[in-house]
């Protein structure tokens, strides 16, 4: 697997860079490998598209709920298992905003910062975010539990301000709900709803 | 003028209005059955008597569109559906996946039939979990009643629709970029031509619909595509039917709501909106950041008797019907249909700085104009906004964004040249005055001052 390996690309700045693995020197890292439950989901992948190539998106997706970013090992069981160039699954990699190049918290806290939610407050719901969670934009927390993120719209705008956290909605925030969900996530605590707040009307 | 709908929205708010029950039982099905046994030109011609205009943002004729598709050889064709619902300001896609999942199923199989398709890809992004989660449950439902499959209802015709999640990307929602996506690639939108009808998914002959335009496809069967279009007040002038309108910002109700096209934005605004907040509106942006924001003392000035505005003329642009030819004729553009209000304690010159922002971190960054016209302008703006701009630099953002204009692969570049020049256009003394006085003689911020019952500000 590795020999397919080209030199990987300069991570892309963060406020992490510090804070990177080894990623790029010379790699004795086990490959990756999916996990068994999710081998099914990878063959009904497979069989939604005429080629290989189409499930690049899906399988990463797939590879970085298992792994938590996309390592240099994902992108080669990613290339190899669907038979195209480690380069095409770096690129595609690269491109989106959802695909992590190093290591992140075990949960996601997004804040939408676009024009909708920032003239009700977005600033302020992002500026409690850092507050209480100690880190800035693009960091994790210390414990490894949550990074904090800034979204661009997120489809929510008649009932901004808004966050995502992992895969769950919560719109129409106060900086009173904002702590609580916060303070929940750090305990571990299930949020309202594991995908937020229902159907908007 | 006002008129409230529930064709596309009848199964909104009914309990459990996204399983399969509950879809037969309000009528579902029936007209996805119909299709699949009508000739191809039949559901066409259905579509073009609709005047159903695209709903993404565009606003072509979707009948139009799917006759573009060459007559079935022997290539797959394929049905790509957007549900990217990218553009800020823009809710309403999301309202349909969540609330009525089956509708877009069965729009596809009309969509597949009337293009020659056998299958459909649903193209969403991936933070709409519960879009996505409904969407899969609705088509794992309709497959193993053999709605969806080899034969569906027994008919011949075989018919499989997927969802394909998206990975974070506003260029996505572009057409020919979301095809890239589709097929595993990196977003990059493609020169046209060729154009999806001849070369799209995979090679193969593809028609790109909005979510809300398939959707509604079932509505043009159900009613027939000539009732459809008389819903609407701007039937004569080809902007058929009935639509999802919203709005958001300085508003007291933001939201969605089904309309007869036709619907003002003052009705939009006041009626359903609640009014503005925070005093007076500043100015709005009629659908979705793209389209250049209106002032709401404009007026209409069209004294030619040929003028497709002169029912209007002297009108304030608040009394214009929200149509797709009616806010071209006004210099912008009717988009989304979803709309933004400013109340007048936002500052328009932090407004389009947060638009900015948002063109340069989304500009996939193929063509010069835009990867490096969409960051000079941010940057200028951080420059106007830190109290550190000359005034010449306002000319120098006109010039910039005059430039995107026209010199791009893809309208991603327009959509960040157009709202630009509207905001200086519109608002050139407000940018002047904030340059010369170094920000002094602005609001400062974005949010109103007293914020509405117990929401953050
Ligand atoms: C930068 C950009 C972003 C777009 N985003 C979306 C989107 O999120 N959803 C959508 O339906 N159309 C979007 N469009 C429009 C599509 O390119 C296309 O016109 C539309 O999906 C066609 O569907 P319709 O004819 O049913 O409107 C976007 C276009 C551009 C240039
Ligand atoms: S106009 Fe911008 S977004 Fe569109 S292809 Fe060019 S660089 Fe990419
Ligand atoms: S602007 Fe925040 S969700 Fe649209």
């Amino acid at each position: 697997v590795s020999l397919k390996m080209p030199a990987p690309p300069a991570p892309r700045p963060s406020a992490n860079d510090a804070d990177d693995p080894p990623s790029s020197g010379p790699s004795v890292r086990e490959p990756f490998v999916l996990s068994s439950d999710r081998e099914p989901v990878l063959a009904d992948i497979l069989a939604r598209y005429p080629n290989k190539m189409a499930a690049t998106i899906p399988l990463l997706h797939l590879c970085q709920e298992q792994h938590g970013w996309v390592s240099n090992e994902v992108v080669a069981y990613v290339a190899d298992t669907l038979e195209v160039p480690t380069s095409h699954v770096f690129g595609v990699t690269t491109f989106y905003s959802l695909f992590f190049t190093h290591p992140m918290g075990e949960h996601h806290v997004w804040v939408c910062r676009t024009l909708s939610c920032a003239l009700n407050g977005a600033d302020a719901v992002l500026e409690r975010c850092r507050e209480r969670l100690g880190i800035d934009v693009g960091e994790t927390t210390p414990d490894g539990r949550i990074s904090l993120h800034t979204a661009e719209c997120l489809a929510s705008c008649g009932s901004g301000p808004m966050m995502q956290i992992d895969k769950s909605y919560h719109e129409n925030l106060t900086l009173e709900r904002v702590d609580v969900l916060l303070d929940r996530l750090r305990r571990g605590r299930p949020l309202a709803s594991a995908l937020g707040d229902g159907p908007t009307r | 003028m006002l008129k409230q709908t529930k064709y596309l929205t009848k199964r909104y708010g009914l309990d459990t209005s996204w399983t399969l029950e509950t879809y037969e039982r309000t009528g579902g099905y029936q007209q996805a059955r119909r299709a699949l046994s009508m000739a191809p030109e039949e559901i066409v011609s259905e579509m073009k008597a609709a005047n159903l205009r695209g709903r993404g943002g565009a606003g072509f004729p979707m009948g139009v569109k799917w006759s573009f598709m060459p007559p079935k050889a022997d290539r797959p064709h394929y049905l790509a559906i957007n549900a990217d619902e990218g553009e800020p300001g823009t809710f309403k896609d999301r309202t349909i996946m969540e609330n009525d999942p089956h509708a877009v199923v069965e729009g596809c199989m009309i969509g597949c039939r009337a293009i020659g398709a056998n299958a459909a890809y649903i193209y969403v992004r991936d933070e709409l979990h519960l879009s996505t989660q409904r969407l899969w449950g609705a088509i794992r439902d309709a497959r193993a009643k053999g709605y969806l499959g080899e034969i569906p209802f027994g008919i011949d015709y075989p018919v499989d629709v997927f969802v394909h999640s998206g990975a974070g990307a506003y260029i996505c929602g572009e057409e020919t970029s979301l095809l890239n996506s589709l097929e595993g690639r990196r977003g990059e939108p493609r020169l046209k031509p060729p154009f999806p009808a001849q070369y799209g998914a995979f090679g193969m002959p593809t028609t790109v619909n909005n979510l809300e335009s398939i959707a509604t496809a079932v509505v043009v069967m159900e009613m027939g595509g000539d009732n459809f279009s008389r819903i609407s007040d701007l039937h004569e002038m080809r902007d058929g039917g009935s639509r999802l309108f919203g709005v958001s910002g300085h508003v007291n109700t933001p939201g969605t709501w089904e309309c007869a096209v036709g619907l003002t934005l003052r009705e939009l605004i006041y009626d359903l909106g609640g009014g503005p907040k925070g005093g007076d509106i500043l100015g709005i942006i009629p659908g979705g950041s793209s389209t250049p924001i209106l002032r709401p003392h404009e007026v209409v000035d069209a004294p030619d008797e040929g003028h497709p505005l002169h029912r209007w003329h002297g009108a304030s642009v608040l009394d214009v019907p929200l149509g797709v030819d009616t806010m071209r004729n006004l210099g912008t553009m009717l988009g989304t249909c979803c709309a933004i209000v400013l109340s007048e304690q936002a500052c328009p010159v932090l407004a389009m700085h947060n638009l900015m922002r948002f063109y340069r971190h989304e500009s996939c960054g193929q063509c010069t104009p835009c990867r490096e016209g969409s960051g000079w302008l941010e940057r200028i703006l951080d420059r106007i906004v830190a109290g550190e701009a000359d005034i010449d630099e306002l000319d120098r953002l006109h010039e910039i964004a005059s430039n995107i204009m026209g010199n791009t692969i893809c309208a991603f570049g327009e959509g960040t040249a157009m709202p630009a020049l509207g905001f200086l256009r519109k608002f050139r003394k407000e940018f002047e005055a904030f340059v010369r006085t170094r920000g002094q003689s602005s609001t400062g911020r974005l949010t109103l001052e007293t914020p509405a019952d117990d929401r953050a500000a």
